[in-house]
């Protein structure tokens, strides 16, 4: 019977202090980000169709809604904000659809679990997802830019185009940080609904679809703090060379902070989707 | 034990429990795993495993008590640096290339293997310019094994390593496994098959119902686990069941057998259904010394038979043993 007798206990779990090992070696965290960048986008490369949908979309709201009203698009400052808009537009959806969509897919398939157990900080592989959307957000804008240069009176100065770019890149940053937000609090089929209904909402009290001169008083007052109303307020700025109001550059900066550490701490708290 | 003489800690769950919703998946779970050593984790499906692996790599939290790696908290990135781990085989993403998804690993170590190298040894050098999603589940799995491998880890975690391996492929793996052990990394892998926790393991603990049943030498554990159903026909089978040697009786007119049982479950099911009356089932640790013993008892019985124990069998006698003691 002594055989059968269980748990010597020789091998208990002793009170011994905390091991305290060498200092752990980390790789340097730009080449990780690279190295996370180059692989996200040769993933999206090898299946285009994926992004085709977000280029094609704002180019054919530009086609069949600004163009043929030739009263606004023969008008050099009309089309060119309604260029504009529908630009910030063109990124906007592609922040929210490409990076909430895939990081929501992505948490119910077993690779992205698999990396958090990599050495493998939670700002490295959030940077490189804003990253690489980014680089296929501004894909987006290529056919939107080409329709306005071809069918509208839309101008912009070489200087005007470069300063455009960059603050849409910049002013486009809460966005990417609000799509790795959806796609970390919800399951992809609730992240689609939604992205929807956030980016039309966004869209439609930004100005991207309606100029906001046109807006009434209320409704002006809830688009200043829409992060698309700055998006697109400062971007016009830039392009027209005129100095951007206080209240859009304080907007979209607490925006900008506010989702930053929204996402981070929806990242932390994440544990991959669980299926009941 | 010589096992026991002391070795630096890599890793350690405190009095850990985690529950998924209703679940209590790991209940109050204390384990040191020590540098050096290969540890098999066995226990069957669903039995906590995975769960206290996905603990130490930090991807969940426990829900109480403590779990450290390399002396920090498994959750920050930075205590994960020495630690490698396998992906589920369905994990490798399908668009990228095998040498990508292997560079893409490496990428996160400051001493990586080379890509040729670790093709070598784990024997995919035909396949780094294949994209993953065209590869065979075999062949995934043993890319998905090498990847623990590329960062020179000094402490593995091996979830299922071989599952769905034909044999070639399972003891090239075993090889590869003991090579790094010889090596100086410390391995834990998870199975529910015996056989494979044999070919590997050093220490064992056995899991079930989230719970540690037994944490031992491998020589230990497979003499408890190495064990033998008797099945006989007697009108006396109190007096058979209390013979030394016999963990778990089931048998009809026999309650006190069922002591051990607080669930009762299969052992109560069993012995109702016994339509045939002085029918006894023993699970016994050594088949040849039960027998003498029963024999120089002059007890009666008849249709002797004996055969081993399924590792359930087994598994079911060393909880009823634990809960016995306890």
């Amino acid at each position: 019977m002594t055989d059968l007798v269980p748990g010597s206990n020789s091998f208990a779990t002793s009170n011994s202090p905390t091991t305290t090992l060498a200092p752990l070696r980390t790789v340097p965290a730009f080449g990780l980000y690279a190295a996370h960048v180059r692989a996200l986008l040769t993933e999206t490369v090898r299946i285009p169709i994926a992004i085709i949908g977000s280029m094609v979309f704002p180019a054919m709201s530009l086609l069949f809604f600004v163009v043929p009203n030739r009263a606004i698009a023969d008008d050099p400052v009309a089309a060119t904000q309604a260029v504009i808009s529908l630009s910030v537009f063109a990124v906007m959806v592609s922040a929210l659809f490409n990076l909430g969509l895939t990081i929501a897919e992505n948490r119910e398939k077993p690779w992205d679990p698999y990396l958090r157990s990599l050495p493998l900080p939670a700002t490295v592989r959030i940077g490189a997802q804003l990253t690489a959307t980014s680089a296929l957000s501004f894909a987006a804008i290529v056919p939107v830019l080409l329709v306005g240069w071809i069918a509208t009176a839309a101008e912009v100065s070489p200087l005007g185009l470069v300063l455009g770019l960059v603050v849409l890149a910049l002013t486009n940053v809460p966005f990417l940080l609000l799509g790795v937000s959806i796609g970390y609090a919800f399951p992809a089929k609730a992240a689609i609904a939604v992205i929807q209904v956030g980016m039309f909402g966004f869209a439609f009290a930004g100005g991207l679809f309606f100029p906001p001169q046109f807006f009434p008083d209320w409704l002006d007052a809830i688009s200043r703090v829409i992060p698309a109303r700055h998006a697109r307020d400062l971007v016009i700025s830039a392009v027209e060379g005129t100095t951007p109001d206080v209240w859009m550059l304080l907007g979209t900066i607490s925006w900008t902070i506010g989702v930053a550490a929204l996402a981070v701490w929806l990242y932390r708290r994440d544990e991959g989707h669980r299926f009941r | 034990m010589s096992t026991s003489r002391s070795m630096a800690t890599l890793a350690r769950l405190d009095g850990v429990s985690r529950r998924f919703g209703d679940t209590l998946a790991l209940d109050d779970v204390s384990l040191d795993i020590r540098s050096g050593e290969i540890l098999g984790l066995l226990g069957p499906n669903g039995a906590g495993k995975s769960t206290m692996l996905t603990l130490l790599q930090g991807r969940r939290r426990p829900s109480s008590g403590k779990v450290e790696l390399f002396g920090g908290d498994p959750t920050d990135a930075r205590s994960r640096a020495e630690l490698g781990s396998t992906p589920q085989e369905t994990a490798l993403p399908d668009t990228l290339r095998v040498g990508e998804v292997v560079d893409l690993v490496a990428a996160h170590f400051p001493a990586r293997v080379s890509t040729a190298e670790l093709a070598d040894e784990f024997g995919f050098a035909d396949l780094l310019r294949r994209q993953c999603g065209a590869l065979s589940g075999g062949q995934k799995r043993r890319i998905a094994v090498a990847l623990a491998f590329v960062g020179r880890p000094s402490l593995v975690l091996l979830d299922e390593p071989t599952t769905g391996l034909d044999v070639d492929a399972r003891h090239g793996l075993w090889a590869a496994i003991r090579r790094h052990r010889a090596a100086g990394t410390t391995v834990v892998v998870t199975s529910h098959y015996l056989e494979e926790i044999e070919a590997l393991a050093e220490r064992v603990v056995v899991v079930d119902h989230g719970r540690v049943l037994v944490d031992d030498t491998l020589d230990a554990v497979r003499s408890r686990v190495d064990s033998a159903i008797v099945s006989l026909r007697t009108d006396r089978t109190a007096e058979v069941a209390a013979l030394p040697g016999v963990v778990r009786a089931v048998g009809n007119g026999l309650d006190q057998a069922e002591k051990t049982s607080d669930d009762g479950g299969a052992a109560t099911e069993a012995s109702t259904n016994m339509a045939d009356s002085g029918r006894l089932n023993l699970t016994v640790a050594d088949s040849d010394a039960f027998v003498r013993a029963l024999v120089a008892s002059t007890l009666p019985f008849e249709r002797l038979t004996v055969r081993g124990a399924s590792l359930e069998e087994a598994f079911l006698a060393l909880t009823l043993a634990e809960r016995t003691t306890s």
